[in-house]
Parts: structure tokens; C-alpha cells; sequence
């Protein structure tokens, strides 16, 4: 399968299932998308036709193209087969450890935003904060289930983990314990709204955490329009300061400014544009996850504005990198000389196989968005999984486990897509969320051009 | 090749007989968090193919 594009004067040709990446001319294009499905005579009077009067389509300028074509299908970067179908159940199932933990360290928040999915950090049930036994125990849970893998990784999310702070410090210290005497690499992360950032936050997050994710829409009114305090007020003039204070002490060590877009404000790359003139250089805009009532939900008639958004970004932030002023945006962070393997894009994200949310009584759940759908109760981090029959719903999730993604050639950059968006569209984890798929086509398209741009431009 | 060029890319499928060690990150634990996208994540394998 191969999937043919224009984008920024670039003739773009992806071949699917090797993963090459080819930019080529109008010519080669026209030849390259009828190659497959017609004779080359066809092909040939159809290109001499419409290139008539060129100097350089010739019967033997073609000819030589047709062997340029050939050449690449012979090495197995053009019009590749698929050879992982049969295998996909299996590819993901070569490792079934748990290497990755969500842990809800607060169901509570000191924000109010209006399209919170977890239901202003309540999850739709109780307040409450997770005590550091429950903590203790999670690591332990993860390090006995993790096999060999060295890496795990633990996330401190809420709700508002901050509002629980004392415990996350003492649970990173367990798990620096363990480290040494399970030799593990503990990769903690930190999801924070920085109402509560102060010094000693901040300096044990940059000692202590591989990344931090930290919540700004972008411009002030955008932002105070739905991440407000619970008193209604806007919450932009509390935290920038403190995220810049942040920022500045962090040094080389990751983060992202993460962002939502809603239908408030279809024109995001504004928001982001904001985030950079701020001085962040590691960006993240999510669209929102909502029902399609709620006010603020995405539009049909957003969609072309939200594609034209996305290659305005694209091209923007070639400008500003080659203006010695870049930033990253996550979704166009790709490497395809040492990106993932075919194990991974087929696999996904490995909600509720290899990745866990963990409430705060204990409870595990296939990921944060699943956290308080009764449904899909996994087990708790004592016993461990119990509800066999929901995570094999989700062993089966894969980047083939879905007829609509057969033609798609979408599917091993996104895995078949996430399950909670998939659950939440379509009542069923295999569902396909199209408003997202059509989102993440557009936004590979930009990433591939992107890195041809930075191939062809050094 | 006068009307082709090829990016460097790795090669997914000779990555089905040197892949699969799964120390990579766990995609959602990164930024997204709403959204499932694996094209972004990093292989921490140094020595993969191209």
C-alpha cells in the first residue's frame, strides 16, 4: 500500500508496510500512484500525454523511471506487502509484562476546567487522595509484574498530584530503593495543572522526574475561558509565572507545555504560537475529549479549519527553525531512521496490557480514561488482574483488530488508535473515532513533509 | 535515481526479526494522553537497523 500526498511544493509518496519514505517529482508521482493498478503501456501514453511538450518525458526518460520504480520494489521500499497481518495478535503478545503506571495519586483538583474527562479530578466518584502505602504497594505491583524490562516507567497524574505532594516525593523515594535492589530504571513522570508550584516542586521534580507535563492552553483568554479556579476565576496569571520559573531552573531535562484546543478556539496554532513567544520550546496541543453536545465539542465544520491549522504549523515552525528559533509540537516529533519498531506500531499505546491507571484505593484500570467505568475494573495492585475477560478485549486491540483501518495507510503510525476515544465514540474499544483518525492523518502528513523539508534544506 | 529521492527511514520489516525488546516509553505516558500515537515514540534499542 502506498499513500501519495502534496504538501509545502513536496510530491510525497509513503510506502506503508516498509515504512519508506519517498519525495519525488510531478512525473514520478503521476507514474508512482497508477504503477500498481495499470500496464506500463497505459501508464506510459497516459504520462506522454499529459507531459506533452516536455523535454524530459521522453519514451526513455519513463522507461528509465520504470526501472527506478522497479528497483525500489525489488529492495522492498515501494509497494511493499503486508507481512504482519497474520502476526499482529502475536507481535503484541510477545511481551505481555506490565512495564507502565498511571498512578492517580489525587482524584481531586484545584481547578474547575469545564471539559475536564475526569470529571474536575473526581473521576465520577469520590474525592480522595491515594495514601503512600497504596503508593509503596503500586511500585511494588509494577516491578513484580515487569519481568526483565528495565525501564518502567510511573506517572503522577490526578486529578492534581500536587495536592498530594508529601506522598509523591516518598513514593519516588521507594522506588529509587528498588532500583538498586531489583535493578529497575524508574522513568517518573509528573502531570501538573502548577496551581501549587513552588520551590521545593520544583526542585525535586527537576532532580527527580524524566519528564513533567504541565497544563496551559495558550493565550490568557483561551485558557481562563475553561481552566478556571473553583471561585470561577481564570487561572493563567497564577501559573505562567510559576511555569516559567519553572522552565527556566529545568534546564536540558524534558517537559511539555500541553495544551487543549476546543471548538473555542479552532484556530490553536495562535495558542501555541503564545506558548513559544513565551519562551517554551516543548509543545503539545491535544483536541478536546468530550460529548459531541458539550459546547466547546469539535465540529464537522471545523475540520478543514483544524487541517489548514495543522499545516500552518508545519510551516511556521520550519520558519522559526531555520530562524535559529525553533520549538517542538509532540505530534510532529518523528524519527524515522530510529522510530518505533513493527512490534510497536502494531501494539499501540498497551493500555491495559503493559500500561495501567491505578486509582487512589488501589484499583487498576486499563488506562486514566477508563478510571471509574465499573465495566472495565481490571483488578487491584494486591491481587492483581482479575477481570481477564476485559484485558483480553484489550490484548486483542491492535493496529489489525479493526475492518475500518484495512485500507488505511494511517495504521502503523497510530496502531489502530486509542480505546478510550474508540469506547467513548462508538461504545466499544474497537471502534474507530474517525474525527480523530482524520486529525492524525493530517497531522503524519505534516511530520513526514516536515522531516523531507529538513532532509532536503540540512 | 533523477526523479526519485528516498529518505533514510528504518526498515519495519527486517524490524520483525530485531525489534520487540519494549523498553521504549509507553506512548501515553508522554504528552498526549488523550490520543494514541506510537510514530512519535523513540526506539530505545541503539543499535536497530536502518
Amino acid at each position: 500500500m502506498i499513500h501519495c500526498y502534496k504538501l509545502n511544493g513536496y510530491n510525497i509518496v509513503l510506502d506503508v508496510f516498509s515504512g519508506s519514505v519517498h519525495v519525488v517529482d510531478e512525473v514520478a508521482y503521476d507514474a508512482i500512484g497508477m504503477y500498481e493498478n495499470n500496464d506500463k503501456e497505459t501508464v506510459k501514453s497516459r504520462l506522454l500525454e499529459k507531459y506533452s511538450g516536455r523535454a524530459d518525458v521522453t519514451e526513455k526518460e519513463i522507461d528509465e523511471l520504470f526501472e527506478d520504480i522497479e528497483e525500489l520494489k525489488e529492495k522492498g521500499k515501494l509497494y511493499a506487502p503486508d507481512v504482519y497481518e497474520g502476526k499482529a495478535f502475536d507481535l503484541k503478545n510477545r511481551n505481555t509484562v506490565i512495564k507502565a503506571l498511571c498512578l492517580h495519586v489525587a482524584h481531586t483538583c484545584n481547578l474547575n476546567c469545564e471539559y475536564c474527562f475526569a470529571s474536575q479530578g473526581k473521576y465520577h466518584g469520590d474525592r480522595a487522595l491515594m495514601t503512600l502505602e497504596v503508593g509503596k504497594r503500586a511500585l511494588d505491583f509494577l516491578v513484580e509484574n515487569s519481568g526483565k524490562r528495565k525501564n518502567l516507567e510511573v506517572d503522577f497524574f490526578g486529578g492534581e498530584p500536587l495536592m498530594n505532594w508529601e506522598v509523591v516525593k516518598e513514593i519516588v523515594r521507594y522506588g529509587r530503593e528498588l532500583e538498586k535492589t531489583h535493578n529497575k530504571n524508574f522513568r517518573f513522570t509528573l502531570t501538573t495543572n502548577g496551581v501549587l508550584l513552588n520551590d521545593d516542586v520544583i526542585d525535586f521534580a527537576n532532580r527527580e522526574m524524566h519528564n513533567v507535563v504541565l497544563s496551559l492552553d495558550g493565550r490568557r483568554e483561551i485558557h481562563d475561558r475553561l481552566r478556571k479556579t473553583v471561585n470561577g476565576k481564570g487561572s493563567y496569571d497564577t501559573i505562567v509565572p510559576k511555569f516559567r520559573h519553572f522552565i527556566e531552573k529545568r534546564g536540558d531535562r524534558g517537559y511539555y507545555m500541553r495544551g487543549t484546543f476546543t471548538h473555542n478556539n479552532v484556530d490553536f496554532t495562535n495558542d501555541i504560537f503564545h506558548m513559544a513567544d513565551l519562551g517554551f520550546t516543548e509543545l503539545s496541543m491535544e483536541p478536546v475529549v468530550c460529548k459531541p453536545d458539550d459546547p466547546y465539542a469539535l465540529t464537522e465544520e471545523d475540520l478543514p479549519i483544524l487541517f489548514e491549522q495543522y499545516e500552518i504549523l508545519a510551516k511556521e515552525m520550519l520558519k522559526r527553525d531555520r530562524e535559529g528559533r525553533g520549538f517542538t509540537f509532540y505530534h510532529y516529533m518523528i524519527d524515522l531512521t530510529h522510530g518505533p519498531c513493527i512490534y510497536k506500531r502494531i501494539s499501540g499505546c498497551g493500555s491495559g496490557t503493559e500500561y495501567m491507571a491505578v486509582t487512589p484505593w488501589g484499583e487498576l484500570y486499563p488506562c486514566h480514561q477508563f478510571v471509574g467505568d465499573e465495566k472495565y475494573s481490571l483488578g487491584n495492585i494486591w491481587d492483581g488482574v482479575k477481570n481477564k475477560e476485559a484485558q483480553q478485549e484489550f490484548k486483542l486491540c491492535n493496529a489489525y483488530a479493526r475492518e475500518e483501518c484495512r485500507d488505511c495507510w494511517a495504521k502503523l503510525y497510530c496502531s489502530g488508535g486509542c480505546a478510550a476515544n474508540s469506547y467513548h465514540a462508538t461504545g466499544s474499544i474497537t471502534g474507530v473515532y474517525e474525527y480523530g483518525c482524520k486529525l492524525f492523518r493530517k497531522r503524519m502528513e505534516c511530520a513526514i513533509m516536515m522531516q523531507i523539508d529538513k532532509a532536503q534544506n540540512g | 535515481m533523477k526523479r526519485i529521492q528516498t529518505i533514510e527511514t528504518r526498515d519495519l520489516k527486517k524490524s520483525v526479526q530485531t525489534g520487540g525488546c519494549g523498553e521504549c516509553q509507553t506512548s501515553c505516558q508522554s504528552a498526549c494522553k488523550t490520543s494514541c500515537g506510537v510514530a512519535n515514540q523513540q526506539c530505545e534499542n541503539s543499535s536497530s537497523e536502518k
